[in-house]
């Protein structure tokens, strides 16, 4: 009973997910792209670097890698509590 | 056959697979390597969003002169997701390492009977 | 862990180093070809995952100095928020020291700092950080497996007999 209750939840959960996928774009041609022409054409003249994806990652956007850098070291601080060894009574 | 939109649904294939793997496994780790999946799959998508056809690397070095670049905004998201990704998977095995050590066994079930 | 045969650790002695070297190319070319920060940070970790296989723990881990990667991942979360904070006469995380491609050409870049402004430095200090960070969580997960007793659980395959 549990297992034909599982098959056909599971059935269509995939089914709904996968055909969701299938309509987003065609693949090849994205939606939104006047943003991204303005970094293409912008990051040579202005910034003059030679790699977009590393001008925008910090400086376009340069928030969102303060962020990630915290994510970062809060992560080593957790383990490093985590493993540390207790007083010895 | 073209390709159509053969890698969504290739993405969609791989999660499903990572969230089969938690619901039905029974040891820890096992579970912890279907987060890892999903995590991966998830990836995945979001570089695929940002794909033109024909299109070249968008590094000024390596393409020189050409017209059409595949958009760089979504492969700067990812690196973003890479490493939350690690974080959450380094917590996630060392939780495991002091469970094995409380308790002596991994087994989901009779993890839920044991108290203290 | 004891150490493993003579012709794994024979070849970790020829990719360690090698490994420092191509991890730092990777992160100081972050701003002209593919790669930056965070790549090349995870490179130069697995300096530490080839000694920690190949050599054993008793001997890494008395041989290391965990202040020292601490120092690093410090040094270089420091580093990032003051650039972050040095272009504040304009907004937050402005980049001061960038020369437009025009001006660049003509011969109106500074000495020694790439055109691209802190693009670059930000791309060294996060590098930094990287390899302080994941050699410090690599370090600490080992020592934590030492708290099994490995004897009761089968033992280790793969070492010489010694």
């Amino acid at each position: 009973m549990r297992k034909t209750i599982f098959i056909i939840a599971a059935l269509v959960f995939g089914g709904l997910m996968l055909g969701a996928l299938d309509s987003i774009h065609p693949f090849g041609e994205p939606g939104n792209v006047p943003m991204d022409e303005y970094f293409l054409h912008h990051a040579l003249e202005d910034r003059s670097s030679e790699n977009v994806v590393t001008s925008i990652v910090f400086d376009y956007r340069g928030f969102d890698t303060i962020g990630e850098a915290a994510v970062l070291f809060t992560a080593v601080c957790s383990v490093l509590a985590l493993f540390r060894e207790g007083a010895k009574k | 056959m073209t390709v159509g939109n053969m890698p969504f649904l290739v993405v969609g294939i791989l999660f499903l697979m990572g969230v089969l793997a938690i619901l039905r496994e029974k040891n820890l780790i096992k579970i912890a390597i279907g987060i890892s999946i999903i995590e991966s799959a998830v990836n995945m998508l979001l570089i695929t969003l940002g794909y033109r056809l024909s299109g070249d690397i968008p590094v000024y070095f390596l393409s020189g002169d050409v017209d059409v670049m595949v958009m760089p905004t979504p492969q700067a998201l990812t690196l973003t997701a890479i490493v939350i990704a690690l974080a959450t998977s380094a917590l996630m095995l060392s939780v495991i390492m002091l469970i094995y050590k409380h308790y002596g066994t991994l087994n989901v079930d009779e993890l839920r009977r044991l108290r203290g | 862990m004891k150490p493993l045969s003579i012709v794994v650790r024979t070849c970790c002695d020829m990719f360690a180093w090698f490994m420092v070297v191509f991890g730092s190319y990777v992160i100081i070319h972050g701003d002209v070809t593919p790669g930056g920060g965070f790549q090349g940070g995870a490179i130069v970790a697995t300096f530490m995952a080839l000694l920690l296989v190949a050599y054993g723990g008793e001997k890494v881990l008395s041989w290391v100095k965990f202040s020292f990667y601490n120092g690093l991942l410090i040094v270089g979360l420091l580093l990032f928020l003051l650039f972050g904070f040095s272009g504040m006469a304009n907004s937050f995380f402005y980049n001061f020291l960038a020369v437009p491609e025009a001006v660049a050409l003509a011969g109106g870049a500074h000495g020694i700092i790439p055109p691209s402004g802190t693009i670059a430095l930000m791309d060294i200090a996060v590098g930094i950080e990287v390899t302080g960070g994941l050699t410090l969580i690599l370090l600490y997960m080992f020592k934590g497996t030492r708290m099994f007793n490995l004897i009761e659980m089968g033992g280790e395959t793969g070492h010489d007999s010694r």
